[in-house]
């Protein structure tokens, strides 16, 4: 695997380790960081040991992000974050529910995009799991979400 | 014999419902590749809101053991094992399926899972009442290093580094400490408003166990999986039984081991099964046809899977410890319904704590019952694509963290503890001990602090927490699982060096 990848991903790692151990001894009553300051210590010593080998190259576990993982992955995840971070409470979580799930559906769906039958088999299965989501959020579990436009 | 009077309270229409569609639920999604039974349990906790206490744990409970022993349907069927506790039971069991034996595969398979599985509630039912009377001595200084123990356990044994395992603790460790302090009331940590209530450990847990896993999914991009599944052919169950007694070598190999793995804290399922499975084939006259779809190989793998998940709930029900991600995660559903489970747990809640316990026995036996005749459906829905299994975890996972307390900072924190934990999975990192340290980080603050304020009264910070006999034996045993952990890794970076010279 990369080792720059190693060297950047333990070095955020050690950066909030150092962030955390700073505002645990710096912040005041002390009392209330007694316990922060005792596991930031170790956070930190063995962020930093990561860090080092990663420096040295002796960092091995794990299979890393390569370039064919990231660019699949990538607008699932970008669809996921605007769904959770701001569709859902700017559209109404059923509204975001619905485009986002059809949206993922029609990314990463095998069935050829060429097909109408397969929008058509699309539009179906999100039509059913929103009747789900509804029957069991919305009646069954009486939670209230925010509707803003439509429901 | 205590449980005896609680058994009652499982076969009330609610509670027997409960555990019906749990049971059935978990057997069926269980079969598709991807949803562990940790997600499976994460999931459903919001669910479990508006029911009681006991209820909810029976949903969960039934969730668990039936998720558990689903993943072998996918394992037999498909050749690709649920979870990697399944692992094992792929090797004779896909091979017995190809033979034309997969209904016997899987008739075996359900049936060993629940001896399997009674054996180790039985277990945990007799030990925990003994345990919990024990823990009653335990002061804060040895809470403290208990909550230390199961982090450091977790951490060193669950992951491929030991120095990442525990730092994912640290990180956990931490995160527990966002949010004000309940002593000083000051604040900590709090870089966002939607982090000023703390770090809801429900919407965390969702976050951390199904984001990876969708986004993972999503990884796949548009890959048409294209399973074939193996038809099952009728089969004799009584043939069934008598081939799985006749066998009570392997049966005792599978249940022992799978019942003692389960007592230790972080050594999963897929360990026990892979024991087992190399065990019963050491002992075995027949070992040479182990691999080959051999009956014994199925028995002692999925017995082995079951037995332990009654003993892993042990330290959770009496330390208050959970012993596994998935023990974890039912702390959580404990938590969310005001009950701490630990030493008392049997004396201010047993109608909880033994309706649970009793519905996970009543569980083994509906699981075997059912499992045989939703086997085919689970096959089938193991082939639905990963892109609708994704999107559905992620519309579940928003719904779930959100209904918690009906509050969108629960949903930003599942979505950003999630992103990260897909991006540390990659690098090593794992899940289990981060939540441990988030779950039992306010127990080892609360016991430190509270021990510290108790050394300063007396003997000082380093006798009280360091010196005594129980002191000493948990800091060694912490000592010991990190060492032994250290050393198997330098083992095997050793072979492995061997092998590529």
């Amino acid at each position: 695997m990369n080792r720059t990848q190693h060297v950047v991903s333990s070095g955020i790692i050690a950066a909030v380790g150092i962030t955390v151990c700073w505002i645990s001894f710096t912040q005041s009553p002390s009392e209330a960081f007694l316990f922060p300051r005792l596991i930031s210590s170790i956070f930190v010593a063995l962020a930093l040991w990561t860090f080092g080998k990663a420096l040295l190259g002796w960092s091995k576990t794990g299979t890393g992000i390569s370039s064919g993982l990231f660019l699949r992955m990538f607008p699932g995840m970008v669809v996921a974050l605007i769904y959770a971070l701001w569709a859902a409470k700017e559209l109404g979580f059923y509204t975001a529910t619905t485009i986002a799930f059809f949206t993922l559906l029609s990314l990463y769906d095998p069935a050829p995009h060429s097909e109408p039958k397969s929008w058509v088999r699309r539009i179906i299965i999100t039509a059913c799991y929103m009747a789900v989501m509804y029957g069991l959020f919305a009646m069954l579990l009486k939670v209230y979400t925010p509707r803003e436009i439509f429901f | 014999m205590e449980f005896l009077f609680y058994f009652g309270e499982v076969f009330t229409p609610i509670s027997f419902g409960l555990l019906l569609i749990g049971t059935i639920g978990g057997l069926i999604l269980r079969a598709t590749p991807g949803l562990s039974p940790t997600m499976a349990v994460a999931l459903l906790i919001p669910f479990t809101f508006q029911l009681e206490a006991a209820q909810g744990l029976i949903l969960l409970g039934a969730a668990y053991t039936s998720t558990v022993a689903g993943g072998a349907v996918s394992a037999i069927l498909l050749k690709i094992p649920g979870a990697p506790a399944n692992i094992a039971t792929t090797l004779d069991g896909h091979t017995m399926a190809k033979q034309g034996k997969g209904a016997k595969a899987l008739q075996l398979s359900f049936l060993a899972s629940a001896v399997g599985g009674v054996f180790g509630v039985l277990l945990l039912i007799f030990l925990t009442p003994v345990l919990a009377k024990w823990a009653l001595a335990f002061g804060p200084s040895h809470l403290f290093w208990l909550a230390i123990l199961g982090v450091s356990v977790i951490g060193s044994l669950d992951s491929n580094s030991v120095v990442k395992g525990l730092l994912s603790g640290c990180i956990g460790l931490w995160l527990a400490t966002i949010g004000f302090d309940d002593i000083m009331g000051a604040q900590r940590f709090i870089f966002h408003p939607a982090l000023g209530g703390g770090i809801n450990i429900i919407a965390a847990l969702i976050g951390l166990f199904a984001i990876p896993q969708v986004l993972t999914m999503f990884s796949k991009g548009r890959n048409d999986a294209n399973l074939e599944v193996i038809e099952v052919e009728k089969h004799s169950i009584v043939d069934a039984i008598k081939e799985l007694f006749g066998r009570t070598r392997a049966l005792g190999i599978g249940t022992i081991i799978g019942s003692i793995i389960g007592l230790i804290p972080g050594v999963g399922g897929q360990i026990a099964g892979l024991v087992a499975y190399d065990q019963s084939k050491k002992f075995s006259p027949e070992r040479e046809k182990f691999g080959t779809g051999h009956p014994e190989g199925i028995i002692a793998a999925e017995s082995a899977n079951n037995a332990m998940v009654g003993p892993s709930l042990v330290p959770l029900l009496t330390l208050s410890i959970p012993g596994s991600p998935t023990a974890a995660v039912l702390l959580g559903g404990l938590l969310i319904h005001g009950i701490f489970p630990g030493a008392d747990l049997f004396d201010n809640h047993p109608d909880v704590a033994w309706t649970f316990i009793n519905s996970m026995l009543i569980g083994q036996i509906l699981m075997c019952l059912f499992g045989l005749y939703v086997a085919g459906l689970a096959a089938r829905v193991a082939q639905v694509p990963q892109s609708v299994m994704a999107a559905v975890v992620l519309g579940l996972a928003v719904f779930g963290s959100y209904s918690v307390q009906s509050s969108m900072g629960d949903v930003y924190v599942m979505a950003s503890l999630g992103i990260m934990m897909f991006f540390l999975e990659r690098f090593g990192f794992s899940a289990a001990p981060l939540v441990l340290g988030l779950i039992l980080g306010p127990i080892a603050e609360a016991n430190f602090i509270q021990g510290s304020m108790i050394a300063d009264a007396t003997d000082g910070a380093a006798i009280y927490f360091l010196g005594g006999t129980l002191n000493i034996v948990l800091i060694a045993i912490v000592v010991a699982s990190i060492a032994y952990s250290v050393w198997m890794e330098l083992r095997e970076k050793q072979t492995k060096n061997e092998a590529a010279t």
